[in-house]
C-alpha cells in the first residue's frame, strides 16, 4: 500500500477554505454540530447488533487483518520488536490460514528491525512520529522525524497533531503541520509512505472538535484519521469513531476521496472490535471493510480475536497459555 | 459516489447471519381463560384465536369477555377495593408492586419473547424498552404509594377512586398496562383492564405473575375480548374511572358514553406529530431522530413523529442522508436481534396503512421505500417516505400509525410552528436545531403534550405524558399520573 492512491486528496477542491486563518475557521465552524447525547445512544444502539457464526467468524478474520500490532513503549528492543514482527506475520502459528495483521506500529528507530523481519511479507511497518505522543516539539524536528522513518523503511506514518494549536483556535497552522508531514513522506523513487493522522480525541473533548479536525485533515491530505496514541484516556470510543465514520463518508460524497479511519487504544475484546465493524458497515458502509480503509490500533486485541478464533473453528476455549504472548 | 481507493477485492460482505432469540423459553398455553378474582375462569362468551402478525401462525385461543364475565370482574374489584386494597397502608401497597416489578425484571426475556411475538414489534424493542420501561414504572409509582399526601392532589388528603376500568392498545401491549395499573393501584384503586384483541398475552402473563407476587385477589382483573367488551367496560355503573389508550374515534364514543356519569375519564389518543428540523440542526442526529420518530416499532406508536417539517435550506440534503439510512434498516423476523422493523400488527392494519399510502400516492406525493425483501407470510409494510406533501394531502392530516413518513418543507420558525400546530391533535413534537434560544421559543409555540429538543420518543415514568386538542386529556407518569386516580 505504498501507492499514493488517495493522493493530495484537497488539491483544488478547497483552496479557498484553506488560504486563510479566517475562511478555514469559518468552514469549520460551519459544519453540522453533534449532538452528544444523540451520537452515543447511536454507538450504543449498533453495539447491540448480534453477530453470530459464519458473520462472526468472517468479522473475526477481516478484524485480525485489520490490526496495526503495536508496540509504543521505552522499553521495547529490537528482540522484541522482532518478536512482535513475527507475530504478525504468523498470528496464530498453530493455524496456517489464520491471516496476517496489516501492519506492526513501532516508534521510528525500531523500523529497521521490523522491516528485517516482515521483509516483503505484506505486513507494513507503521511509525508513529512528529514528537509522538504529545507532538511539541517545532516543525523542523517533527518532519525529521518523519523522515528518518520514512528512510529506515517506514510503510505508514503515524502523526499527532498539534492540539494546542487547535485548541486555541490556530486551525492553519495544524492544517499547513500536516501538509508538511506529508511532504516529508514522500520518498526519492515518487512513492510515499501513507500518512495516517492522530486526534488524541481524549485531549479534543468534544465531538464537534472531533468532526473539525476530521475534516482538517482530510482537506490536508491525510489518508487514514486516527483517534487516539493509546497514552491518554479516553483513547478510542465507539461514538468519536462514529463521529469520524460520519466525516470520511461525508468526505466522500462531497469529493470523491475515500480515507480511512483507525481506532486506537483501548480495545481489548473480539466482541468490541466486532462492535467497531459493523459500526463500519452500517455508518460509512461496506467499501470500508477493508484493511485499506479501516484499523486497529492495538496490542493486547490480537489474541483476544485468536482465543474467538479458535473457539469458532474447535468449538472450545482453550487457553490464554496457547497463545503467544509477544 | 466514486471510490478512487485501491480496494484489494474484498473478500466477503459483512452479512449478518440469522440471531433468533429461542421462543422455547415462553409457554404458551393452547388456550387461556379470564382472570377475574385472583383465577383464572372460563369465560361465558366464545373465544378467538390471537396469531403472530410475522407468520399468521395461531399462538392460542383467548375467551372473549360477555357482560356477565365483566359484571363478574367489576364485582371482584369492587370487592378488593371494599375490604382489602383501599385499606391497605400505601407502604403494604408499595411492597406488592415492588415485588411486581423485581418479577418482571426477572421473567423480563420471557416477557419480550411473548410481546414480539404476539404484537411483531423487534425483539431488541421489547427487550431494550418496552419490558424495562414497564418494570420502571412499576418501581417508579411503587415509590409514591406511601407518599400520596405529598403528591399535591386531594387537599392534602388524598382518596383513591375506587375500581378503574382500563382499555388499551395493542402497540405496547404490556408497557400500556404498565401505564394504567401502576398509578392506579399505587393510588389505591383496583381495576379490570382489557387488552387489546390482537395482543392479549402478555396481559395474561402478567395475570400470572400477580399470582407470583401473591397480589391479593380481585385487585387486578384482566379480561380479554374486543370492542364489545371494551363498551362493557367503560359503561359499566359501577365503575369509578375510565382510562383508555386508543384511536380518537374509540376515544370520542367513550367520552359520549360516560357523559353525564360520575365517572372520572382520561384519554390517551392519536397524533400527528410534527418533527421540525432547522438549518442548524446537528443533521447526522437528526436523521437518526427522523428514522427513531417514524420507523420505532413500525410507526404504530401515537406520538410518532410522522410528520417530517424540514426547513427547505437543508430538505435535500437531509432527504438524501434520511435515504441513505432507510437502507440501513433490516426488516423481517421480529424475534431476530438485529432486525430494525418488525411485522404490522393486524391485517386490517396493514390495509390501512396500505390505504393511506395509496391515497398519498395519487395525490400527488413522491413516495419512496429502500429496497427490501419482505416474507411472504405475515403483514408486512415497507418503510416509507412521501415527499413533496403539503397540508392540504391526507397523509398529512391523518394518522397512518405505521412506517410512513411525510416530509413537508417551511421556510422561517414561524412557519414551521403554523404548521405544526395546524393538526386536531397535540400529543408530541419534536425540535432539531442546535440553538437553545430556538428550542425554548418553539417549545411555548408548540401544541404538543410533549415536546422533544434534540431527541424523539424518549420516555421516563417520571415524566408526564398526555395530549392536547384531539390527542385527548389526562396525564400518564410522573407525579400528574396519579391525579387521574385520586380524588
Amino acid at each position: 500500500m505504498t501507492t499514493t492512491s488517495a493522493s493530495t486528496a484537497s488539491a483544488g477542491v478547497f483552496d479557498d477554505i484553506t488560504s486563510s486563518e479566517s475562511s478555514l475557521r469559518r468552514f469549520l465552524h460551519g459544519l453540522p454540530g453533534v449532538d452528544q447525547v444523540g451520537a452515543e445512544g447511536r454507538a450504543a444502539s449498533l453495539g447491540t447488533r448480534s453477530i453470530k457464526t459464519t458473520a462472526k467468524a468472517y468479522a473475526l478474520d477481516l478484524a485480525i487483518r485489520m490490526v496495526d500490532l503495536t508496540t509504543l513503549e521505552g522499553q521495547d528492543t529490537p528482540g522484541k520488536v522482532r518478536a512482535l514482527a513475527s507475530k504478525a506475520m504468523r498470528p496464530d502459528p498453530a493455524d496456517p490460514t489464520c491471516p496476517a495483521t496489516a501492519a506492526v506500529c513501532v516508534y521510528p528507530d525500531m523500523v529497521g528491525t521490523a522491516k528485517e523481519v516482515l521483509g516483503d511479507s505484506g505486513v507494513h511497518v507503521a511509525a508513529v512520529a512528529t514528537a509522538f505522543p504529545s507532538g511539541r516539539a517545532a516543525l523542523d524536528i517533527k518532519l525529521a522525524d518523519t523522515r528518518d522513518a520514512v528512510e529506515a523503511g517506514a510503510d505508514e506514518i503515524d502523526m499527532v497533531i498539534d492540539r494546542g494549536a487547535f485548541l486555541s483556535g490556530r486551525y492553519l497552522q495544524v492544517f499547513d503541520e500536516i501538509v508538511a508531514v506529508r511532504e516529508a513522506c514522500a520518498r526519492p523513487d515518487g512513492q510515499s509512505a501513507h500518512l495516517k493522522v492522530i486526534f488524541e480525541t481524549g485531549e479534543l473533548q468534544t465531538y464537534d472538535n472531533v468532526r473539525r479536525a476530521s475534516w482538517l485533515a482530510m482537506m490536508a491530505g491525510a489518508h487514514f484519521i486516527k483517534t487516539s496514541t493509546g497514552k491518554v484516556q479516553p483513547a478510542a470510543t465507539l461514538p468519536v469513531t462514529l463521529v469520524m465514520l460520519e466525516a470520511v463518508r461525508d468526505f466522500r460524497e462531497q469529493t470523491g476521496q475515500m480515507v480511512g479511519v483507525k481506532p486506537a487504544g483501548g480495545i481489548r475484546a473480539a466482541k468490541d472490535a466486532i462492535k467497531y465493524l459493523v459500526m463500519v458497515n452500517e455508518v460509512a458502509g461496506p467499501d470500508w471493510l477493508d484493511p485499506d480503509w479501516f484499523r486497529f490500533g492495538a496490542s493486547t486485541l490480537l489474541n483476544d480475536l485468536l482465543m474467538q478464533r479458535t473457539k469458532m473453528t474447535t468449538g472450545r476455549y482453550s487457553g490464554p497459555d496457547y497463545f503467544t504472548l509477544d | 459516489m466514486v471510490s478512487t481507493g485501491s480496494t484489494t477485492g474484498k473478500s466477503a460482505v459483512f452479512d449478518y447471519a440469522p440471531a433468533p432469540e429461542s421462543r422455547s423459553i415462553v409457554d404458551i398455553k393452547p388456550s387461556y381463560g379470564l382472570f377475574i378474582d385472583g383465577d383464572f375462569v372460563d369465560g361465558h362468551g366464545k373465544s378467538f384465536k390471537t396469531i403472530s402478525p410475522a407468520t399468521e401462525e395461531v399462538l392460542a385461543e383467548v375467551s372473549e369477555a360477555d357482560d356477565a364475565d365483566v359484571d363478574l370482574a367489576v364485582k371482584a374489584a369492587r370487592r378488593a377495593y371494599t375490604r382489602v386494597w383501599s385499606r391497605m397502608p400505601g407502604k403494604e401497597r408499595a411492597k406488592y408492586l415492588y415485588r411486581i416489578a423485581r418479577i418482571i425484571q426477572e421473567r423480563g426475556r420471557e416477557l419480550a419473547v411473548l410481546e414480539s411475538l404476539d404484537n411483531g414489534k423487534p425483539i431488541k424493542e421489547s427487550r431494550d424498552v418496552d419490558i424495562p420501561m414497564v418494570a420502571a414504572h412499576f418501581f417508579y409509582y411503587a415509590g409514591w404509594a406511601d407518599k400520596l399526601e405529598y403528591s399535591g392532589f386531594g387537599a392534602g388528603n388524598p382518596r383513591p377512586l375506587g375500581v378503574a376500568g382500563q382499555v388499551i392498545p395493542w402497540n405496547f401491549p404490556l408497557l400500556m398496562l404498565a401505564w394504567k395499573i401502576a398509578p392506579a393501584l399505587a393510588a389505591g384503586n383496583t381495576v379490570v383492564l382489557k387488552p387489546a384483541e390482537t395482543t392479549p398475552l402478555t396481559a395474561l402473563l402478567f395475570a400470572e405473575i400477580c399470582q407470583q407476587a401473591d397480589l391479593p385477589r380481585g385487585v387486578v382483573n384482566i379480561v380479554t375480548g374486543a370492542g364489545d367488551t371494551g363498551r362493557t367496560i367503560v359503561s359499566h355503573a359501577d365503575v369509578d374511572k375510565v382510562a383508555f389508550t386508543g384511536s380518537t374515534e374509540v376515544g370520542k364514543a367513550i367520552a359520549r358514553a360516560v357523559a353525564g356519569t360520575d365517572k372520572k375519564v382520561t384519554l390517551e389518543l392519536g397524533g400527528k406529530a410534527a418533527n421540525i428540523v432547522f438549518d442548524d440542526a446537528p443533521v447526522d442526529q437528526a436523521v437518526e431522530g427522523i428514522v427513531t420518530g417514524i420507523f420505532f416499532n413500525q410507526g404504530h406508536v401515537c406520538c410518532a413523529g410522522s410528520r417530517l417539517l424540514v426547513q427547505e435550506s437543508v430538505a435535500d440534503e437531509v432527504l438524501e442522508r434520511l435515504k441513505r439510512r432507510m437502507g440501513t434498516l433490516r426488516v423481517g423476523d421480529p424475534l431476530d436481534k438485529n432486525t430494525d422493523i418488525g411485522a404490522i400488527n393486524s391485517a386490517e392494519q396493514l390495509a390501512k396503512i396500505r390505504e393511506l399510502s395509496d391515497i398519498g400516492e395519487q395525490e400527488g406525493a413522491g413516495r419512496w421505500s429502500p429496497a427490501c425483501d419482505l416474507p411472504k407470510n405475515g403483514f408486512w409494510f415497507p418503510p416509507t417516505v412521501f415527499t413533496g406533501v403539503s397540508q392540504a394531502h391526507r397523509i398529512a392530516r391523518e394518522e397512518i400509525f405505521g412506517p410512513v413518513l411525510s416530509v413537508l418543507t417551511f421556510r422561517t420558525p414561524a412557519e414551521a410552528v403554523e404548521k405544526a400546530n395546524n393538526t386536531p391533535y397535540g400529543l408530541s413534537a419534536g425540535v432539531w436545531t442546535e440553538k437553545g434560544s430556538r428550542i425554548l421559543w418553539m417549545a411555548d409555540q408548540l401544541r404538543a403534550g410533549v415536546v422533544w429538543a434534540n431527541t424523539f420518543n424518549k420516555f421516563d415514568p417520571s415524566s408526564p405524558f398526555g395530549g392536547y386538542k384531539e390527542s385527548g386529556y389526562g396525564r400518564e407518569g410522573g407525579r400528574h399520573g396519579l391525579e387521574g386516580y385520586l380524588r
